[in-house]
């Protein structure tokens, strides 16, 4: 038994390396050297031979072990399901702990610049969820409307001069129009084509941005974006004409710490604000009509449901979020370029959506700090930072193939006593 | 009781490329009774509803539902008005429910156009005004109405796709009355049901037409099930109609019999 293994073992750990080998040879095994005359070809045999040990032991090992080791990874338990009220308690817990983190003694300036950008994505996530994870429309092109949302404000403030808090309803509206514009053409579509149209209006909006010199200043981008206010009070050290500082206000004295927190909690709200309209509308008529959309179109329509305007509904309640959460960006970023909104922006809010199990409000949570807090925390890691994310999207998928939290609970019980 | 025209279908040709699915077909459903649509395979019979609920657009003919306010024209209908002003209810052949959320859930959802209406498009429902509340409430009420009906008042937050395949049958059902249809289609309500399962189908639907006067249209291979509750049967061959009558006349008919049983029945006659 045990020498059948092992040949089996050894003849698989022959292949890998031979495979291993061809592979290596031409990636590892030659190098072009830019001497100052010309470039030469150096080669580095003793790469590709360590590459061949490697995988060969590796495959060997991995053939030996094949009958202890399980043959998956253990899923783990739903806890979700198994703790109905859990979810609540954690949901609360998390929210509270956001409200203090910027005073415990841990949070320094760094540490709530962070967190900021986690609820950014946390707030995109869900937006986002409102489309893919509700709807099961597959948009790949959400950073669009984040971009939208970007540059309406940027473009208010520095060309017309209206506040922060005026503008932000306004880019609201503005991206929720964008969501209905790429609604329209994309009625017939479903899954991946879907996905393609939506990625191509994405990248139709940045290349828009980035060419429309005139109005969007091009690659250049909008600087100088002012600040928001707290009811009239400033974030700086001196008081312009006619306005109170925030520090004099309150007797304290000035810290450009100051206006970190303010924009933490102001995307905290926001974030929060989402969420609360995410969990709200589920409940409502329009909410269930975007869960029966995503398990069965025709089914919706045999039920005299219009899968046009659900569909619009989604896309353009998503697209409002994503252009709150992009004002603020701009407001916090005090600029913005084109470069802010490119694809790779799409897909880390989608993979937040999907590694969160879709339509899982904490689970969009926890994985924007996975996939936004992490590699920010890691930033020393340097190029191998990407290498890490990927690596954590493959384990999550081997171990959760449905997202962190996957469990979905009905939005309306009949035999209340159950839930 | 009074039984009137419900739908009545004239002269209707649907046709993929050069096959003609349905061939100039004509009859009428009455209303308060269960008018069964039957043919081998392939007769055009599913083809046939999805003209009545708009799926397809017919190319040729007139497709006419009778409310008491006058004559409705199906095939001038978007297939989700035909639901929702029309009123023309219908179930799937291959099961169509929403498995990922729960039976009551799938029951409030056909009740979406009453429930938008009331919560004046979920803005109402939204900042969490009664009057959305209480139309709520009467969805719930018309839901546990029709869980009672199909015997699934036990699985009411279960997720309809962990249910077993006949409770899936009933439930879809279910949902389709939830939207108040004047005219019910069933496409194969008694496939892959067993015989216990298939006689309790029967009671639903006789049920359905005699408690709340509708009209019932279905397509079914089960001969106990047409045969048992239907007031009026429609054979179907070929996408045309090769005979109608009571399921008296139609089980003595001898086209229906050869278009069942095949030619060989032609020797049988000729000796």
């Amino acid at each position: 038994m045990a020498g059948v293994n092992m040949t089996a073992a050894l003849r698989d750990g022959v292949i890998g390396a031979v495979v291993a080998a061809a592979l290596a040879l031409p990636m590892l095994g030659f190098r072009l050297v830019d001497s100052s005359q010309a470039l030469t070809l150096s080669t580095r045999f003793d790469w590709v031979a360590w590459a061949a040990l490697a995988v060969g032991l590796g495959r060997f090992a991995l053939a030996l072990l094949r009958d202890t080791l399980p043959g998956r990874l253990p899923a783990l338990p739903d806890w979700g399901a198994r703790f109905p009220k859990m979810r609540l308690y954690v949901g609360w817990g998390m929210a509270g702990f956001a409200f203090v983190l910027p005073f415990l003694p841990i949070a320094d300036r760094a540490l709530v610049d962070k967190a900021t950008m986690v609820l950014i994505y946390v707030m995109l996530g869900w937006g986002l969820n409102i489309v893919v994870g509700l709807a099961g429309l597959l948009d790949l092109g959400f950073v669009a409307f984040y971009a939208v949302g970007a540059y309406s404000y940027a473009l208010l403030a520095t060309k017309l001069d209206l506040s922060f808090w005026v503008s932000l309803p306004l880019a609201g509206v503005f991206a929720a129009g964008f969501g209905i514009m790429l609604g329209f053409p994309v009625l017939r579509l479903r899954g991946d084509y879907l996905a393609i149209v939506t990625l191509g209006f994405g990248e139709i909006i940045r290349v828009i941005l980035q060419n429309w010199q005139d109005f969007t200043n091009g690659p250049a981008g909008i600087g100088a974006i002012p600040r928001p206010s707290l009811f009239g009070l400033v974030f700086t050290a001196n008081a312009p004409e006619g306005k109170t500082t925030f520090a004099d206000y309150f007797g304290l004295d000035f810290s450009g710490n100051h206006r970190v927190i303010f924009l933490y909690f102001i995307i905290l709200v926001l974030a929060l604000l989402t969420n609360l309209f995410t969990l709200r509308i589920r409940r409502l008529p329009i909410g269930r009509a975007w869960e029966a959309l995503r398990e069965d179109e025709i089914a919706c329509r045999s039920l005299g449901l219009n899968p046009t305007t659900i569909k619009l509904s989604a896309f353009a309640t998503g697209a409002m979020f994503a252009g709150f959460a992009g004002s603020f960006f701009a407001t916090r970023q005090g600029f913005i370029s084109p470069e802010s909104f490119t694809f790779i922006e799409s897909a880390v809010i989608l993979a937040i959506v999907v590694l969160g199990g879709m339509g899982s409000q904490i689970g969009v949570v926890l994985a924007a700090l996975l996939l936004v807090g992490l590699p920010e925390w890691f930033r020393e890691l340097q190029q191998y930072r990407m290498l890490a994310f990927g690596g954590a999207m493959v384990l999550i998928m081997l171990w959760k193939p449905s997202g962190l939290l996957a469990h979905r609970s009905p939005t309306i019980r009949l035999n209340q006593e159950a839930g | 009781m009074m039984r009137s025209k419900l739908l009545e279908v004239e002269h209707v040709t649907m046709r993929f490329g050069g096959l003609f699915a349905v061939n100039d077909l004509s009859f009428s459903a009455a209303n308060r009774s269960i008018t069964a649509i039957i043919g081998p395979n392939g007769a055009g019979k599913t083809t046939l509803f999805n003209c009545i609920t708009g799926f397809y657009k017919p190319q040729i003919g007139r497709l006419t539902l009778h409310h008491d306010d006058g004559p409705v024209l199906l095939e001038r209908l978007d297939d989700y008005d035909i639901a929702k002003k029309a009123r023309v209810g219908r179930t799937f052949q291959n099961i169509r429910l929403f498995a990922r959320m729960s039976v009551l859930e799938n029951l409030i959802v056909a009740q979406h156009n009453t429930l938008m209406r009331a919560s004046a498009l979920s803005l109402a429902g939204l900042l969490g005004l009664a009057r959305y509340g209480k139309a709520e409430k009467l969805a719930v009420d018309k839901a546990r109405y029709w869980l009672n009906k199909v015997d699934l008042l036990d699985h009411a937050d279960a997720d309809a796709g962990s249910l077993p395949y006949g409770s899936q049958r009933r439930l879809e059902i279910a949902r389709a009355m939830c939207t108040d249809p004047l005219l019910l289609c069933l496409d194969e309500p008694a496939a892959g049901l067993n015989p216990r399962e298939s006689l309790e189908l029967n009671t639903l639907l006789t049920g359905i037409r005699d408690e709340h006067g509708i009209g019932l249209l279905l397509i079914e291979h089960d001969m106990s099930v047409v045969m048992g509750i239907s007031d009026w049967v429609v054979v179907l061959d070929y996408g045309r109609k090769i005979a109608e009558g009571t399921p008296v006349e139609i089980r003595n008919d001898p086209a229906v019999i050869r278009a069942y049983l095949g030619e060989a029945d032609d020797e049988d006659e000729d000796r």
